[in-house]
């Protein structure tokens, strides 16, 4: 083998690269996310499966939906709740907490919503 | 015929990857076992092919790179066309692994009416690969975000700068869209030009169209059929850290993404796709024009055979040369 002293150290470099998230987890799958469930509603207005995979999608139709095309801001649940249909007053009416509902999940998953671009986050103490 | 192929190996994968999903336990395999395997593969055969180039011997540098030489002082130099010092080919290497500059000089001929034939320069190659490369560097940065926990800044910072268009919910990331667009043109390039497609080979197609389905079914995960993420991130975190497990329901989608991953990863060490170390290997590109300042031994000369100066030949071989009637320097 010619140029060892180059090609070796270059090998160790990439594989140190490609095993750099197993070195940098060190074997400790960390927090894994654990959303408070409201304590005065059993049901959300969508199944739970559905809500968990495409709220993000029911939520930014709301906003397109209310804020730019007029239309209505209050909707009805397959169970017949009423509900309203805004992040502050629908969602978080019950799951009140952001910290320990919605930033649960968005934290572990690196995914940053521009909910709070617009909207004022709930004081909450840490 | 050779695009057919390519095609048809991909989506027979598709079905592979599909139907072991839904059979018992397949899910497990291709969570659990299928990543380390095709992992193990390329690590290990991605260095063994490595040091096989490295088991070549190089005999001499090879100065025809572009650029003027060094040469006397008061011509110009080329230094990183054409470096004599190892800084120099240093630079030379970091431009060519990150603008892509051979690429930027590829040249095309054509035949005109005339007829004549014509030279120009064809950048299509160059700015297609630049597209390509760098969102699937993006993409695969990004995917660090499933692996690692808590996730670094600077992932979360990249994914934050990819989204940040902030269109559609989930996000639209703008590398989902170029990654498409760069493979599409590459792929588009090998059929348009008669004389490309020509020379292409199952062997060229078939990673531009794996990669298209592992990118197709990625980006359907995102945008359309969404399986749950926390439970993938477990998954991922879980094969991270020795500890795999399947948290829940995943979606089928899933298991074929990560079933083509897998295929890639093991695909990887054995095709053209290890350019990707073999690029730092480019003879022309890794070593500096020192000829005429440098002694270079060729590597497989036989130690045993020492130097033969004429003059020691002529002594060797003086009576004979005499006797044939060959004109010697020393009587």
């Amino acid at each position: 083998m010619y140029d060892k002293g180059k090609i070796i150290p270059g090998l160790i470099v990439f594989v140190l690269i490609a095993v750099s998230p197993i070195i940098y987890n060190r074997g400790n799958a960390g927090h894994v996310p654990n959303p408070e469930k409201p304590k005065n509603a059993k049901e959300c207005v969508r199944p739970v499966a559905e809500m968990r995979e495409s709220h993000m999608q029911m939520v930014i139709d709301w906003r397109t939906d209310v804020i730019r095309d007029n239309g209505a801001r209050e909707a009805v649940t397959a169970g017949g709740v009423k509900y309203v249909r805004s992040l502050q007053l629908g969602c978080m009416k019950c799951h009140t907490s952001k910290q320990k509902f919605c930033d649960e999940c968005h934290k572990y998953a690196s995914v940053e919503p521009y909910c709070w671009d617009c909207h004022i986050a709930p004081e909450e103490k840490d | 015929m050779k695009v057919l192929q390519s095609v048809l190996l991909v989506l027979a994968l598709v079905v592979v990857g599909f139907v072991v999903a839904i059979i018992p336990g397949g899910q497990a395999l291709i969570g659990k076992v299928l990543p380390y395997l095709a992992f193990a593969v390329f690590l290990l055969f991605f260095i063994v092919k490595v040091v096989g180039w490295a088991k070549s011997p190089v005999p001499f540098r090879i100065p025809t790179t572009a650029g003027q030489e060094k040469s006397l002082p008061w011509v110009k130099q080329s230094r990183f066309d054409n470096p004599s010092t190892t800084g120099g080919v240093i630079v030379r290497m970091l431009l060519e692994v990150t603008m892509f500059r051979s690429l930027f000089r590829n040249t095309k001929a054509e035949m005109h009416d005339g007829p004549y034939l014509a030279h120009g320069s064809s950048k299509y190659l160059w700015l297609f690969a630049l597209i390509f490369h760098y969102s699937f560097l993006v993409v695969v940065l990004r995917h660090l975000r499933l692996f690692l926990n808590p996730v670094p800044g600077l992932i979360q910072a990249l994914g934050g700068a990819d989204g940040f268009l902030q269109v559609l919910s989930p996000g639209l990331y703008i590398s989902d869209l170029t990654i498409v667009l760069g493979l599409v043109l590459l792929f588009g390039r090998r059929l348009v030009r008669p004389q490309i497609r020509y020379i292409s080979l199952v062997n060229d197609y078939f990673p531009l169209v794996l990669i298209f389905a592992i990118a197709t079914s990625g980006i359907l995960m995102r945008y359309i059929i969404r399986p749950d993420i926390i439970n993938i991130k477990q998954l991922a975190v879980g094969l991270a850290t020795f500890h795999p497990v399947i948290p829940g329901e995943m979606g089928t989608i899933f298991f074929v993404h990560l079933f083509l991953v897998c295929c890639l990863l093991v695909y990887f060490p054995f095709s053209k796709l290890m350019h990707m170390g073999g690029v730092f290997l480019s003879p022309t590109r890794n070593m500096a024009n020192n000829n005429r300042m440098v002694h270079h031994d060729n590597p497989w000369n036989d130690p045993a055979i020492k130097p033969h100066s004429y003059a020691g030949y002529e002594d060797e071989f003086r009576e004979v040369m005499k006797e044939a009637e060959i004109p010697v320097e020393k009587e």
